[in-house]
């Protein structure tokens, strides 16, 4: 997997789901449309500045809150590279796997890390690189099992793939 | 060494080769497995189901596992708010049309999700349950292991039956103490979350346990179950007993099996809750954990007071209501809105004159929808309006402008403010 380099947006904790994609929005459900008004809760200058490759870096439990997936695919409609934080709220992280976003945690580079930083990821690796600072952090791989969900494109190219060979071994 | 409830329940559904740990007699399970397990129901609305319809279609399965078990319920932007939201809600009546699905509720029979399954006996202690909803935890307060996930795990768990999940540990909370007048579940559960903070349960399950708990009706440990979620909890459960068993079998006669956590079952924390300390409580902006005493909130005056939702929209919460608005009057610069969370709710309270109590007092009453609570639509805050809300989150925007504010109390709470037009405790309206 190659490198990607781009700017951090940095939040606090708890970043929730009604500011990453406010509920009045939830009647929209394709990632450009959700896209438009992505952390417009608690960012609102983010949707328009936001640029491909991006990083979100955010403190602990972010994500907490609703479990609309319209969350993760506004940020992945945003272009965001990755999400770093220092925890994950279970339903976004369950989500974010499924629907392909990249996610880090890794409370070391959110501590280091300012809003405009310029971020190195090495996602294979789970290496991160402050440009900043030259610091580099390494997070602990997510488990096997994930490791196939996220190779196989997310849950639901995972899941085809598991029931199209079930369907074969029973002909 | 012994398991906790969440254990039992998820090696009692464990399937498949998807897991650490593979289906047999006598297999356990423990914190930090992840394992795949059947699921008994699979619930959606109509934001959630939109995007998993869309998914399930990608997936290369015409029906879903099992109609009997896959619950649509239009409840979040119903009756529809606007074209968007009819849109959505009729793509989810065409697919649970061609799916011919038995439990699809609409407009006229719906009632807000985690009100309605328990009640129409959907609901049975021993289950595992997934939701497209945050809020499915509701139901560990029947015994089951309920969770929320999103609208593509809930896509697969239509399709298959089956869900992935890592087994959690264990939080137990016992609540002892004589309750104080007026305090109710949601007392008990701003309570706790103020003490655990909203990332305190983070990927753990919660048992709520003690001599309270076990004297506590089931309206009351359905709002704790419900807000589990907002300690960071995958699930909060409740042991089976005969106020559950009496709730379920009133309402199906579908067998069911009951578990108990072993006397030696591990737990990542015990927490002992000593409920006579624990005055009705106000969670303020911006975060559910910001509990403290309703005798701590001193002049905060409102614009608005919205009694309902999956957390507090049961009859009995109406019933607490009633009380505190009979014969009192909404202070001229409130609006006060109450939603019964199922047409049942509704049409009880009308034969209770509920309804009656709560028109005369000068309070709009809605037929059932999640609405406000979401921002959604029936109650949404201009900039600066600050609302007294019997709902589960008090996020920043949550019930409109991101400049509004919303605070969380129980129902007695709500009504006394709403009479006062600024946060009170019902002692001060009732005497």
């Amino acid at each position: 997997m190659t490198n990607m380099t781009g700017t951090s947006w940095r939040f606090g904790d708890n970043v929730d789901t009604d500011v990453i994609i406010p509920a009045r929005y939830l009647n929209l459900s394709t990632p450009e449309e959700l896209a438009q008004h992505c952390m417009e809760g608690v960012a609102p200058e983010f949707a328009s500045a936001v640029r491909p490759g991006d990083f979100i870096v955010a403190g602990d439990n972010f994500g907490c809150g609703s479990s609309r997936e319209h969350a993760p695919l506004a940020i992945k409609g945003a272009g965001i590279a990755c999400v770093v934080a220092k925890s994950f709220a279970r339903i976004f992280y369950r989500n974010a796997i499924n629907t392909g976003l990249p996610i880090l945690e890794c409370p070391e580079a959110v501590q280091e890390t300012e809003q405009g930083d310029k971020l190195t990821l090495d996602l294979g690796a789970g290496k991160i690189t402050n440009v900043r600072t030259g610091r580099t952090y390494r997070t602990s791989p997510l488990p096997l099992f994930i490791m196939e969900i996220v190779a196989a494109g997310g849950l639901v190219p995972y899941t085809r793939r598991g029931l199209k060979a079930r369907r074969e071994a029973q002909v | 060494m012994g398991h906790t409830l969440s254990e039992k329940l998820i090696a009692a559904h464990l399937a498949g080769d998807g897991g650490d740990v593979s289906p047999g007699e006598g297999a356990e399970v423990w914190p930090g497995d992840l394992v795949e397990v059947t699921v008994d129901l699979v619930l959606s609305n109509d934001i959630t189901a939109p995007i998993a319809i869309r998914e399930f279609a990608k997936l290369g399965v015409d029906r879903v596992f099992s109609p009997d078990q896959v619950v649509m319920v239009a409840d979040h932007f119903v009756p529809n708010k606007d074209i968007k939201s009819a849109e959505q809600c009729l793509a989810m009546r065409e697919f649970a049309r061609a799916q011919r699905l038995p439990h699809y509720f609409d407009v006229g029979r719906m009632g807000i999700e985690h009100v309605l399954l328990p009640e129409q006996g959907l609901v049975m202690p021993g289950d595992i349950i997934v939701g497209a909803d945050s809020h499915t935890c509701t139901y560990g307060a029947l015994g089951a292991f309920a969770t929320g996930m999103g609208s593509t795990d809930i896509a697969v768990a239509m399709a298959t039956g089956r869900t992935w999940m890592r087994v959690p540990e264990t939080i137990r909370l016992v609540y002892h103490g004589q309750l104080r007048p007026w305090v109710g579940g949601k007392d008990l559960i701003l309570y706790t979350i103020g003490q655990l903070g909203v990332s305190g349960a983070l990927y753990k399950a919660i048992e709520f346990a003690g001599p309270v708990v076990d004297v506590l009706p089931m309206a009351g440990r359905f709002t704790m179950s419900n807000m589990a979620v907002e300690a960071g909890a995958k699930a909060g459960l409740f042991a089976v007993d005969e106020t559950a068993r009496s709730y379920v079998d009133a309402r199906t006669s579908r067998p069911y099996s009951v578990y108990e956590p072993d006397a030696d079952a591990s737990y990542a924390r015990e927490v002992e809750i000593d409920v006579s300390l624990i005055e009705p409580q106000v969670a303020f902006p911006h975060l559910p954990e910001n509990a403290r005493p309703v005798s701590e909130a001193s002049d905060v005056r409102i614009d608005q007071v919205v009694i309902g939702s999956c957390t507090n929209g049961r009859l009995e919460d109406l019933r607490v209501a009633a009380q505190v608005l009979r014969g009192r009057q909404v202070h001229p610069d409130v609006r006060c809105i109450i939603i019964p969370g199922s047409q049942q709710v509704y049409l009880d309270a009308l034969e209770e004159e509920l309804v009656e109590t709560f028109i005369r007092a000068g309070a709009a009453v809605s037929t059932p929808t999640c609405g406000p609570c979401l921002g959604g639509h029936m109650g949404v805050l201009a900039a600066g309006e600050r609302a007294v809300s019997t709902t589960n989150r008090n996020f920043r925007g949550r019930m409109g402008h991101s400049e509004s504010e919303v605070y969380l109390t129980g129902p007695a709470v709500a009504a006394a403010s709403a009479v006062t037009g600024r946060i009170a405790g019902p002692q001060e309206v009732l005497s």
